[in-house]
């Protein structure tokens, strides 16, 4: 049964974040929430607001300005029995804790053959679509999902957003949680039912085509999809949200029931994320394909300054042209040099 | 009403290494230090001539392929035994790679010391245990994970401090910046031992630093400093044992030297004279506190072939347990990646199977 979270019927995802560290401080005494600027300021996206006041110094403050403080700390936190949440501000900024997530985080329970368990969430606000300048909008899923030991998960609506934060903090893994900041303001009612990890969800139903998105592209897809209604094309959207582990089942159900697919991200393509999609769909259900799966994502290059940022995201526009490239023929399929 | 204040303690290192004991055994006069009683004092000297030996006899397990590889710490044994004889039971040790002395002055089974090495997992030994780290290969990272550790135990209000062993390359590091910067601000119950023993496998000090000492990089962050000779076991054990008692961070240089070369792959002729290396024989700490001991009685020629023999037997049983072949089982690549192996680690554990069968 499904209660309601929210008195409010809307809450933003930022809201629902919020809530969920909330509610996972009320619950666990030994949940800490810190980072830069979340103690009296909130968080500069305040999704950390009110949390100092209501819980206290000792549960939620403020660090000196140092990822990799930040993330080492929590691991010797967390080796001595408690569960940081900590917040890397914005995606680039995390990049100095790479060693400490990827040497240590990652991998402390398998060299520890299960000894060490290290129930740390990593928050990092990332992507783009915000005006923001340089830095301050990187797409880092690639980097995170390549690395065995973590778990990579992404919401796409503010419902989820609680739940996944919850499910994150409840992790006897480390979690890393990214935000996608464009989306912080966006709308939507919560529920208090739990998703559990790894699985993906059918977002909207269709019969043609398979739009696979995540995080702040699932609004994106799901806009694309009532577009393309226009066109005459049923789109089903599938909303990854466990971006590692990955849920094969339901991607896999939802191609082949369509036989067609297109996955979109905003990060660059070249050994991004959607390539490893796209492989595990064409090799789970290559029999069921009526065209090669396409990939709809930001260009090979770095993210670019503000006033350009609309060219290099995918947009509604971009993702219906490849839907119309999928070729509606069935007999003819992605002729190589022809 | 006059108010008393707890004096504070100093940031600024000393400008000569603090000691307790000369060279040849004589004790210092005027230290500031306390000598540690005699029984700790004949245990310190125990403990250093078994982890000598064992380093010996695990140097010689590279040598018949059954280690990999060894990073020997010969010469710092003041520095390896004299901290960890400092800890309480309760307090955590958190050690890199060349500290297995440490290790097995602290308890750990030296098999369980040496799996790393031995290429059998990553780390042999329980850390819950023995309150002792993993083995930090990386660089200063481990400065971080026992900051964190200390304040969670602050947090918690637990009297718990934590001892982090670190290089004098480590201090190059920017995470040794950051867990000093934690550390000063929230005076965590931490004690940074920086074993100086003059190279980061080839670079030499001068390369390295350019403050005044190791030490002086407290200062910067509130974070009270200690310069001692690394091989005056006494002073050693003093300084970390007030450090860890203070309730605060404390950043401790200790000089010393490494006899061996970074590790038996290294070839530390390349890079330092012989005649540097016979200086710091000349300032053996084994031989230092052995020259006291005698002078008061404590030591005779009975108790140093019992503790001679006693070394022997340790080595004995170090070779006999790394004297077997280890065959981890092709199945654990796939355990304890998660808490729960999720199903793409499980098909790729039952491809594996496949293949072996």
């Amino acid at each position: 049964m499904t209660a309601v979270v929210a008195q409010e019927s809307q809450l933003s995802l930022a809201g629902a974040l919020n809530r969920a560290l909330a509610d996972a401080l009320a619950a666990d005494p030994t949940v800490l929430v810190f980072g830069e600027d979340v103690g009296a300021l909130g968080g500069v996206f305040r999704v950390t607001d009110g949390l100092a006041a209501r819980f206290g110094e000792q549960r939620v403050f403020d660090t000196p300005l140092a990822e990799s403080g930040i993330v080492g700390t929590a691991i010797g936190m967390a080796m001595n029995g408690l569960r940081p949440v900590v917040e890397m501000q914005f995606d680039a900024f995390a990049y100095p804790a790479f060693e400490q997530i990827t040497s240590h985080l990652a991998k402390l329970r398998n060299r520890t053959r299960g000894r060490v368990e290290l129930p740390v969430v990593i928050r990092v606000p990332y992507g783009g679509g915000i005006g923001g300048v340089e830095h301050h909008c990187d797409s880092s899923e690639a980097y995170y999902t390549h690395t065995p030991g973590l778990r990579v998960v992404t919401p796409g609506t503010p419902d989820d957003a609680y739940r996944l934060l919850r499910d994150a903090i409840d992790s006897p893994d480390p979690v890393i949680f990214l935000e996608p900041k464009r989306r912080y303001w966006a709308k939507g009612p919560l529920s208090d039912e739990r998703i559990g990890f790894d699985r993906a969800v059918v977002r909207r139903a269709g019969r043609d085509v398979t739009l696979i998105a995540y995080g702040p592209m699932v609004a994106t897809a799901l806009e694309t999809a009532e577009a393309a209604t226009e066109e005459g094309w049923d789109v089903e959207v599938v909303d990854l949200r466990s971006l590692a582990p990955f849920d094969d089942e339901t991607v896999c159900a939802s191609v082949v029931k369509t036989g067609r697919a297109v996955v979109v991200h905003e990060a660059s393509g070249f050994g991004g994320y959607g390539a490893e999609v796209v492989a595990r769909v064409t090799e789970r259900c290559f029999h069921h394909l009526h065209a090669p799966v396409l990939r709809v994502t930001g260009f090979d290059i770095p993210y670019p300054p503000p006033k350009l940022e609309e060219h290099h995201l995918p947009s509604v526009d971009r993702i219906l042209d490849a839907i119309g490239r999928l070729q509606w023929d069935d007999e003819v399929v992605g002729s190589c040099g022809a | 009403m006059a108010r008393t204040r707890a004096p504070e303690r100093t940031l600024l290192p000393s400008d000569e290494p603090l000691s307790l004991l000369r060279k040849d055994g004589t004790p210092v006069d005027d230290s500031p230090l306390s000598m540690p009683d005699d029984d700790v004092l004949v245990e310190l000297h125990r403990r250093m001539v078994i982890g000598r030996r064992f380093d010996t006899q695990a140097t010689a397990l590279t040598k018949q392929g059954r280690l990999a590889v060894y990073p020997s710490s010969r010469g710092q044994e003041a520095c390896e035994v004299g901290s960890v004889l400092a800890l309480r039971p309760t307090d955590w040790l958190f050690p890199t790679y060349r500290d297995s002395v440490a290790l097995v002055t602290r308890g750990v089974d030296p098999a369980e010391t040496l799996t790393l090495l031995q290429g059998g997992w990553h780390l042999g030994y329980d850390p819950y245990e023995h309150r002792v780290g993993p083995q930090c290969t990386p660089l200063a990272t481990n400065t971080l994970h026992a900051v964190g550790f200390a304040h969670a135990a602050r947090l918690k209000g637990e009297d718990v401090a934590a001892l982090v062993l670190l290089g004098d390359g480590a201090t190059s590091e920017g995470d040794t910046h950051e867990a000093l910067n934690f550390a000063g601000v929230w005076k965590a119950p931490v004690v940074f031992l920086v074993q100086n023993n003059g190279y980061a496998i080839s670079v030499p000090m001068s390369k390295q630093n350019a403050a005044p000492s190791l030490a002086h990089k407290g200062v910067g962050y509130g974070v009270p400093s200690v310069l001692v000779d690394g091989n005056d076991v006494a002073a050693v054990h003093a300084v970390v044992r007030e450090a860890l008692e203070s309730g605060g961070p404390t950043l401790i240089e200790a000089l010393t030297y490494r006899i061996e070369a970074h590790t038996n792959a290294d070839d530390a002729t390349r890079y330092r004279t012989s005649d540097e290396v016979a200086a710091w024989l000349d300032r053996d700490p084994v031989d230092r506190l052995e020259a006291y001991l005698t002078s008061r009685g404590l030591l005779d020629h009975a108790r140093r072939a019992a503790v001679a023999a006693e070394a022997e037997e340790f080595a004995a049983s170090v070779r006999a347990k790394l004297n077997v072949d280890v065959e981890p089982s092709p199945e654990d690549l796939f355990e304890h990646v998660y808490a729960t192996t999720p199903r793409h680690l499980r098909e790729q554990a039952a491809l594996l199977r496949e293949e072996l069968a």
